[in-house]
Formats: C-alpha cells, structure tokens, sequence
C-alpha cells in the first residue's frame, strides 16, 4: 500500500440560501483556496473527483459545468460519483494506490435550496414500492429514531444532547450555518417536525462546497509540515429495502470500521457524518468510542450540511485537526441514502 | 475569502417553475412484477428466501446472503406495527392530506417490514405493536399506491 495523506481541506461557508451564486462560483474560490493551502500548483495535480447530484441541480450531467469551477484547461484526468464526495475521495484513494496517479484534487457540492430537500431525497429510493409513496427523508429518520428510542436506553433528551453539544462546538467554526448556546428543556419543548424527531434533531438545509487535496508518500511530505495519513478507509452498503435492516444499528459502518482499523490506535476525534441526532448515537456505538473521544469539534451535520459534501467536510475537519497538531488520530465518517444506509469511515494520523 | 454577495435589487434573478423529469420506462421483472400485479388483484406476495425468511416486498436476493430468491408466498393484508412517525403536517406528496403516521409493517407470515402509511386519525391513536389492515385503493392499477394506506384493524379493537 502506498502512504496517502490530506494535505489541504477547504470550505465554503454554509449558506440556507446562497442565492443567485451558482455552483461554478461556489465552487472556485474554495479550490483556489484548498490549492493555495495544498503548496502545490494546480498543474502538479493528477486527477481531479467531485461528487454531486444531478437531481439537486435540476439538469442532467449537471457536474460536467462545475468543472469550470475547478480548472479543466489544460485538459485534466477527471472522475465524477454521484454520491457524497467522501466517495470521491475515495476513488481518488484507489487511483493513487493503483499508480496511475500521485495527487488529487476533491471537491463536493451543491445547492439544495434549488429544490424542496425532503423532496428531492425521495428520488434516491426505490421507484417500485417506496419512492411512488412520496415519503421524504425526515420521515424516514423518524422511523429510525423511534425504533432507537423504543429498542435502547437512549432517550429523547439525548437526542437533544447531541444538537446542543454540536451546535456549541459549531461557535468555533466560522464556516458553520448553525451555532450556539441551546439547552436540552429549551429544545425538548418545542414541538415535533416529525414525531419523535423535533427542528433540532435535523440537520439544516444547506448550500455550499468543500474541498481536500490529498497526495501520495514524498510529496505530501515535501509540501506539508504535518500530513495527515489515511491509515485505513472502507465503505459498506447495506440492503436497500429499509424493512430488511435493523435500523437501530448500523452494521456497514461497524464492518467498515474494523476495515478501516479504526480500534487499532487511541482516537482523540471523530467527526460524525449524522444529518439527525439519533444518528450519532448509532454511529458512536458501531465505530465503538470510548467516552473520552472528542465528537464532531466542528459541529458536524447538524452545523452545516451541504448534500453531496457534508461527509467530505467531515474527513476535512479531522485532517485538519491532525495537520495543525491539534490531534494525532482521528476518525472521519460519511454517509449516503435514507437512516444511514451507506458508510465510509476513514483513519487518519499524524506522525 | 470569498463572500457571498446579495444581487442589487434591481438585478433581481429571472425566475421560472421547472419539473425536472427524467422519462425512463422502467421493466419491474419477474419478482417486483408479480408483487405489483398481485396487488392489482388486492393480493400480498412476498418471496421465500432459501433460510426460510419471507421478504415482503420481495427481493430477487435474499440481502443477507445474495442468494437467489425461491418461492413466492402469499401474506396477510393486516399486520403488527414495528416502528412508526407522525406527520403533523404532510408535505404536497404524501398519500395522505392531514395528520398520519408512517410504518414499518410486519404482515401476517412476512419476517421484514413493509413502509406505508396509516391513517390514524391522531398520534395518539398509534403505537408500537398496534394491529393495521390494508386499506385498498377504489381503483387498483399495478403499483404501490393500490394500497391506499393502512388503518389500526378495528377487528382487533372489537376483540
């Protein structure tokens, strides 16, 4: 295996409406900002991977127009998932390990107040026997976190835990579009969205974009005082019929943490890809954390979640960590489809 | 860095409703497409996996093992309540236009749960374990919504 590091991670801010900015605007100051950071030219760079969706940006092949944003002249290798760009980064990973390419440039993004998100989301389902009964993607989490509450020792106000502990993280992260301080009575007192998760438990409504550059062995060294190295990085799937799982763990996350090596070294952070509160407490207990871990300092999702790049944000924000000496070992998570049906979970270290 | 600036109020952006439709015509093949014309017919296959498992809505694959799926069988219209939400305030899409839970159904003699809604009338009328029956659609056409919604199995409440 040969070593690959992050060395550069850059975000726009998270916006509830960017409005007449487009994609391509989003998008290029961010890479010129993670290319600058990276000490690399953007000429040094192998491939080039994004992740997005067509269906939040209304038109088909909707990424071939981002690439404006990220350079495309001189002609560039260039990849596209149609996933979170955690995934993209992923296949960037494999590209370095394959040889057929030393660095790469990731960038994730989108604008979900094009649309009505919850709506959107439904298009991911399956278009026999659930997508036609027009269930949206809160909906869906609802029935997860009841069959949480009901099945385990969590509590709602533990739900309302997590919100008030990642929105108070979020104070010290100026890219957040939800920060500060909330109490779990002030939470628990508002109605319920959809019964039994409240406005809280969800993940805002985001536009924005992210970027990472990663590179393999020599060179991240050359141009990074601290890379952080991916240790280990695997993502599993899980059945896509929602009634086939059990949906108060997350048995793909699990499997791609004993993959990844995650409980091979102490974990000082872990930055959480959990678009609702009950999720992280799925996820804490399949990656098996121990208390002491530090969880989503940015303020993960629930801060700021920009659809197609909230899971690379999160590899991100714990590399960044690791390369400011902040951290030595972290975890970073990302998820895709309705109550946590896919997972990647990567390990990154300082040396 | 980069900000995001507001446009002049008198550049305001052109605005225009668009549908985004992609036209696919979809084959259901031989395990959906069974299911969704036995519901024409107001009747619930699910499949058998080779464990023994029956899978309602059925699979070409038991998603345990990626075996191919066996027999079909047929299960109850009515069904145990595995986990459910309620909606206060259903969005323009959903099947039903006032206050309704969503569920994961158990149907008799199915070992998975199968997503629809219930129309119980109040949140406090739903629970875990609580007894559904299908309610079928006037018209049934060969697809998902021939099943309207299901509602608490009054058969059970006389009991």
């Amino acid at each position: 295996m040969r070593d690959v590091a992050v060395i550069s991670f850059a975000q726009a801010k998270n916006v509830r409406d960017a409005g007449a900015v487009n994609e391509v605007e989003i998008i290029m100051p961010v890479v010129a900002e993670a290319i600058a950071q990276s000490g690399l030219a953007r000429s040094e760079i192998d491939f080039t991977c994004s992740g997005s969706s067509d269906y939040l940006q209304g038109a088909p092949f909707a990424f071939v127009m981002a690439l404006d944003g990220a350079g495309a002249w001189p002609p560039i290798s260039e990849s596209h998932v149609e996933m979170d760009a955690a995934w993209a980064l992923y296949e960037s990973w494999v590209k370095i390990q394959s040889g057929h390419a030393d660095s790469a440039l990731i960038y994730g993004f989108s604008k979900a107040s094009s649309g009505k998100l919850r709506e959107v989301l439904n298009l991911q389902l399956d278009p026999y026997c659930v997508a036609p009964l027009g269930i949206d993607s809160v909906s869906l989490a609802a029935l997860q976190a009841r069959a949480l509450l009901e099945k385990s020792a969590y509590s709602e106000k533990d739900f309302a835990e997590v919100a008030v502990r990642n929105r108070a993280n979020a104070k010290n992260n100026p890219k957040a579009q939800l920060a500060g301080d909330y109490s779990v009575d002030e939470i628990l007192a508002e109605p319920c969205l959809v019964s039994p998760l409240r406005k809280h438990d969800c993940a805002p409504i985001s536009d924005g974009a992210s970027v990472i550059v990663i590179a393999a062995g020599d060179i991240a060294r050359r141009v990074c005082k601290r890379p952080a190295w991916i240790r280990g990085i695997d993502h599993r799937i899980e059945p896509h019929s929602l009634g086939a799982r059990d949906l108060t763990v997350s048995a793909s996350t699990r499997l791609a943490a004993e993959k990844a090596g995650v409980n091979q070294g102490p974990i000082d952070i872990a930055e959480l890809h959990a678009p609702f509160t009950h999720q992280e407490l799925i996820l804490r207990d399949a990656l098996q954390l121990k208390d002491d871990v530090e969880i989503n300092p940015s303020g993960g999702a629930l801060a700021g979640n920009p659809m197609m790049t909230a899971g690379l944000s999160r590899i991100g924000e714990a590399a960044s960590r690791i390369i400011s000496g902040q951290a030595n070992r972290g975890v970073a998570h990302a998820t895709s489809g309705p109550c946590l049906q896919q997972n990647l979970v990567c390990v990154l270290e300082g040396e | 860095m980069f900000q995001y600036r507001p446009m002049p109020a008198e550049h305001e952006p052109l605005h225009a409703s668009f549908t985004l439709e992609y036209a696919y015509t979809r084959s259901t093949g031989p395990v959906v497409g069974r299911f969704l014309t036995g519901l024409r017919d107001r009747r619930i296959e699910g499949v058998k996996t080779r464990e023994g498992r029956v899978l309602v809505p059925p699979a070409e694959y038991d998603p345990e093992t990626g075996e191919a799926t066996e027999d079909f069988v047929e299960v109850g219209s009515a069904g145990v309540v595995q986990t459910w939400s309620w909606v206060a305030e259903p969005l323009p899409k959903h099947p039903l236009q006032r206050p309704f839970a969503w569920a994961l159904i158990q149907l008799d003699g199915a070992d998975t749960g199968f997503l629809h809604a219930v129309d119980a009338g109040d949140e406090s009328q739903m629970s875990t374990g609580m007894r559904v029956r299908v309610r079928w659609a006037e018209e049934t056409k060969g697809f998902i919504t021939d099943i309207a919604c299901f509602e608490p199995d009054s058969n059970e409440a006389r009991a």
